[in-house]
């Protein structure tokens, strides 16, 4: 009887997980792949391998910091230089990840799940999850989740593959097209994020600061936009409330 | 040391492992040991989530002004006025990314031909 519970419990699951696999099929997941077309480009441009982007789509899972990650290869930084920017870009996950967690966790779900599935937690699945989990059982949601998040970073890994294989093959007018690719997203994506409008001056500055630095200080570009750009932002954003309470 | 001073295949990968998966997960694992504990709309979260966006945002500006590849021969204007075109869209049009993408690269298009 009760190996019987089981296996009927251990099927619910499985089905879970599909369910979990076909909600990835949306809008976000359209502009998700369209984002890492843009970033395979980026990554080839940059002269890494597509082993190398293959594996760092499946370990990082960030775009963000990916973005980061292949910007310093570029610009020549250290080690730990880049660790140190790739790290302050990836920080805005923790409380991302905070906010899921109590939404994931079932009575019986153990601990270690939760640190696997957090692996998983991106931009994209975390605005699928915030939308669908509220219809998953509770007890369902940790393999719900699983489906979900491996299925996005698996669609993406193939992605990359497929921009290798056809990037040597594309006319220059539209690899520069896609290149364009992750400018727009990033700019759109980062403004439609944004809680409040510190985010939105600090995405303006570090737009402008970005390059600007690039001259004044290569190596340090984007660690300077992300400090200028990041306190600048905050610092108009506590100016204007100020005025506007007084 | 950075990511081609050591001539080995294995190093770009230990140096993707270092600089990408350990300083990005150790975020997401925190996240879980402190899941629900800190408010969203703690002041010092309004700086962290400023200064990841400013970083993005310099990688950003770098590739608009400063491009590699194929993008690097396209004129400057063209690149700032599509991205700008496409940002505009996205403001106006009910701020769907779609729409924004889909702006950008068609006023890319039109102007990469009508320049020739």
């Amino acid at each position: 009887m009760l190996e019987q519970t089981e296996t009927i419990s251990r099927q619910g699951g499985a089905s879970w997980f599909f369910r979990g696999v076909l909600a990835t099929v949306s809008v976000p997941l359209l502009i998700l792949v369209s984002a890492f077309v843009g970033f395979a480009g980026l990554a080839h441009e940059a002269g890494l391998t597509m082993a190398e982007t293959v594996y760092m789509t499946g370990i990082v899972w960030a775009l963000p910091a990916q973005v980061v990650l292949v910007g310093c290869v570029l610009s020549g930084s250290s080690l730990a230089a880049t660790a140190f920017a790739v790290g302050l870009s990836s920080i805005r996950l923790m409380p991302m990840v905070m906010a899921l967690t109590p939404e994931l966790r079932g009575r019986s779900t153990r601990k270690w799940t939760l640190f696997l599935l957090s692996h998983f937690v991106a931009v994209t699945s975390w605005v699928l999850a915030a939308e669908r989990l509220p219809d998953v059982p509770r007890e369902r949601r940790a393999v719900f989740y699983a489906g979900m998040g491996s299925t996005l970073v698996l669609v993406n890994m193939v992605v990359v593959v497929i921009v290798y294989l056809a990037a040597p093959h594309l006319p220059s007018g539209v690899s520069a097209g896609l290149f364009l690719l992750t400018p727009i997203y990033f700019i759109t994506s980062l403004w439609g994020s944004a809680r409040e409008s510190a985010t939105h001056y600090a995405m303006l500055l570090g737009v402008a600061f970005g390059p600007i630095f690039h001259v004044v200080a290569p190596g340090f570009d984007l660690l300077g936009a992300g400090f200028v750009g990041g306190f600048g932002g905050y610092a108009l954003y506590r100016l204007f409330r100020r005025k506007a309470a007084a | 040391m950075n990511f081609s001073s050591i001539d080995a295949w294995w190093w770009p990968f230990l140096f993707i492992l270092i600089a990408g998966w350990a300083v990005t997960d150790c975020w997401r694992y925190l996240g879980v040991v402190f899941g629900g504990r800190l408010g969203e709309d703690s002041e010092v979260l309004v700086v962290v989530r400023a200064v990841a966006t400013a970083l993005v945002a310099g990688v950003v500006g770098n590739l608009i002004f400063f491009p590699t590849g194929a993008l690097a021969t396209t004129p400057v204007a063209i690149r700032v006025v599509a991205v700008a075109a496409g940002f505009a869209a996205y403001l106006a049009l009910g701020r769907k990314i779609i729409i924004g993408i889909v702006a950008a690269e068609a006023v890319f298009a039109i102007l990469l031909l009508a320049t020739g």
